[in-house]
């Protein structure tokens, strides 16, 4: 007898799974293994011959201070993405799930953002800071502060930090609001009527328990932060100046289709592609498991 | 402690009055429970002086201080909420020193009273536990440990007991009571049940659709109910209801049986209660019996006005035999008879 319910097997399904397999082929596994494989090869400078050189270039990457140094700066950089449009976002909820007159013109204004392109925002972010014509950059001068964020490094950075994060912001009021939402409303009036103001309720009540929304859209923002914001980079600052913007992705496209060196490039991109499914291990064993408060 | 005043309040949400004008005073100390159907505006009320409602017109006291622009915070109440609103990330312990912390109290201070409500509320043993490891009993428990620490002026509970199965109600109802008379603590209480009002309450209100029927203690409204409203909710089973129209000193039921005992004039409504009906064959009010239901220690006979549709119950004590469609007469009493016109309003 049977344990389970068995089906004729036919090839129906394996036909209906085909279109996406082969996507899968020939966007994913198709390049990923051609990166692979040129992670292990070194082209000479004429490009006439390659050589087979096993983890030379990954070990080439490890000796570079240039490389560990953007590795440093790409952990800033995301955090700091993460940080700066969950603490906007976060902030905005707070006040959505307050509003009752035109809740629903504020929700949709708040979420346009995340519809744009990246490489667009980025476009919009470098006219307001542009440092002969930008809105923004007059009026700092005007205050006093000289905005050029292409010969300041650190204002590069905050500049590409600034835009990549408002693009996020959206996203992350959305996620913010429905887990607000989602907390019983007696929960907050308790609070209140236990003495708590509404900052100690957000900060007692509220945050602690929006918590597993928190540690999801770090997650997501780490992810976002790492690997879609070359469009937004290339647009303002392509790298610079004097790499202080360069992030690994950039670092990547940088150093296989400028510097034209494609085994370390690729040697990199196998590295981010560690990176990537690591993080989507963390997503998945951590997030989907409910976060217990 | 303290006396709370409700003084004409109204809330209107947008165009649609809910509350009409109701007034009451509160005595210190007192328990009163604010009975009514759902959507009678009950809820709205208590929310009201809670401060978790905006008042619309009217002044709310509590003490001697009009409440009406003050904060939840500031009006020295603690409420047990109907789905028990506990911070699920705190422990036991936590979720009743919360609002002690935030008002600065010394932590010894905190533990002692923490400790105190945990013993009278024999929830000792789940202090360290979170809200989610609670049954719905402990959980009610632990609300209310929440609001006795806080040593409030009025304890306000919001339907708490409508949760919980039909016997553990019964426990946390006498509980509730002999907590509130050992504190002192002006309490009101809300319920849409009837016998929960009746057994808590040293006086009820009863609200219907925004307006206060009628305000006064159990026995009161059982035996002398203003409205139709109030004498058919209070009392189980429910009062019957006879048409009829005054002549002379009488009632004149609809099949034109005559009732002795009577005031006014014209259309009136006789109400009985179905245990102040007197099994006598020469009585007035004929019942034809449709069935009797049996409950040992009485038996609920239920039937109709012999020659009408108009329903009609009695209950009888002890256990007896009826037949379906005998006719059995029955009198009443006239201190026992209740006579409304036809506003609805009581007229004897």
């Amino acid at each position: 007898m049977l344990k389970r319910v068995h089906f004729p097997s036919s090839l129906l399904p394996y036909l209906l799974v085909a279109p996406q397999v082969l996507i899968t082929l020939i966007f994913f596994i198709w390049p990923a293994s051609q990166a692979l494989w040129q992670s292990m090869l070194i082209e000479d400078a004429f490009g006439l011959s390659t050589e087979f050189v096993w983890f030379e270039n990954f070990q080439a990457l490890m000796d570079d201070p240039l490389y560990l140094a953007t590795f440093k700066r790409t952990a800033f950089f995301s955090l700091a993405v993460a940080f700066v449009s969950m603490s906007f976002s976060l902030i905005l909820a707070g006040f959505a799930d307050r509003v009752i007159r035109g809740a629903t013109a504020y929700r949709t204004l708040l979420i346009w953002p995340y519809a744009i392109a990246p490489v667009l925002a980025g476009a919009l972010w470098v006219f307001m800071f542009n440092p002969t014509l930008g809105i923004v950059a007059y009026g700092l001068e005007f205050l006093g502060y000289e905005w050029n964020h292409k010969v300041n490094g650190g204002q590069a950075m905050a500049l590409v930090i600034m835009a990549a994060a408002w693009k996020q912001v959206a996203y992350n009021f959305l996620f913010y609001l429905a887990a607000m939402q989602s907390i019983p409303k007696s929960v907050v009036e308790a609070a209140a009527i236990d003495g708590a103001g509404p900052m100690k309720r957000f900060w007692t009540i509220i945050f602690p328990l929006i918590s597993p929304t928190t540690f999801f859209l770090l997650v997501i923002n780490m992810v976002y932060a790492f690997f879609d914001t070359f469009g937004i980079i290339h647009a303002v600052t392509q790298g610079g100046p004097a790499n202080a913007t360069t992030i690994l992705v950039y670092k990547v496209f940088n150093d296989g289709f400028v510097g034209l060196d494609l085994g370390g490039s690729a040697a990199q991109s196998v590295i981010l592609m560690a990176l990537v499914i690591a993080m989507t291990v963390v997503q998945f064993r951590f997030i989907e498991r409910k976060v217990e408060y | 402690m303290a006396k709370i005043i409700l003084d004409n309040l109204k809330k209107s949400y947008g165009a649609t009055e809910v509350l009409h004008g109701v007034n009451a005073e509160i005595e210190d100390g007192e328990f009163v429970v604010i009975v009514g159907p759902s959507g009678c505006g009950k809820s709205t009320l208590l929310r009201m002086i809670a401060g978790l409602e905006t008042v619309t017109e009217g002044e709310i006291y509590i003490g001697e201080r009009m409440v009406n622009g003050l904060e939840p915070a500031d009006r020295d109440i603690a409420m047990v909420f109907q789905n028990y609103a506990l911070y699920p990330h705190m422990s036991v312990r936590q979720n009743m020193a919360y609002g002690l912390k935030i008002r600065g109290l010394p932590r010894d201070e905190i533990n002692r009273r923490v400790e105190e409500a945990a013993e009278i509320l024999e929830i000792g043993d789940y202090l360290d536990r979170k809200p989610r490891q609670l049954s719905g009993g402990q959980r009610q428990r632990v609300a209310m440990g929440r609001a006795i620490v806080r040593q409030p002026e009025v304890f306000l509970f919001d339907e708490p007991l409508s949760n919980l199965d039909a016997k553990l109600r019964v426990q946390m109802r006498l509980e509730i009571r002999k907590l509130q008379k050992r504190l002192g603590v002006t309490a009101v209480y809300v319920t849409h049940d009837q016998v929960e009002a009746m057994t808590l309450g040293d006086r009820l209100m009863v609200l219907n659709g925004g307006y206060a029927e009628q305000f006064g203690t159990p026995i009161e409204l059982y035996e002398r109910p203003q409205t139709i409203f109030v004498a058919g909710f209070i009392g189980s089973p429910a009062m019957n209801f006879l048409p009829g129209r005054i002549e002379g000193d009488a009632v004149v039921l609809e099949n034109g049986s005559k009732v002795p005992g009577g005031a006014g004039s014209g259309q009136v409504t006789l109400g009985v209660r179905p245990e102040h009906l007197v099994a006598d064959d020469k009585g007035p009010i004929r019942l034809q019996v449709i069935l009797a239901e049996q409950l040992g220690a009485n038996t609920l006979v239920h039937g109709v006005l012999e020659g009408t549709d108009t329903q009609l119950v009695v209950s009888l004590a002890g256990i007896r035999a009826v037949t379906e469609g005998e006719v059995m007469g029955f009198s009443i009493a006239r201190e026992q008879m209740h006579l409304f016109g036809p506003d609805g309003r009581r007229i004897n």
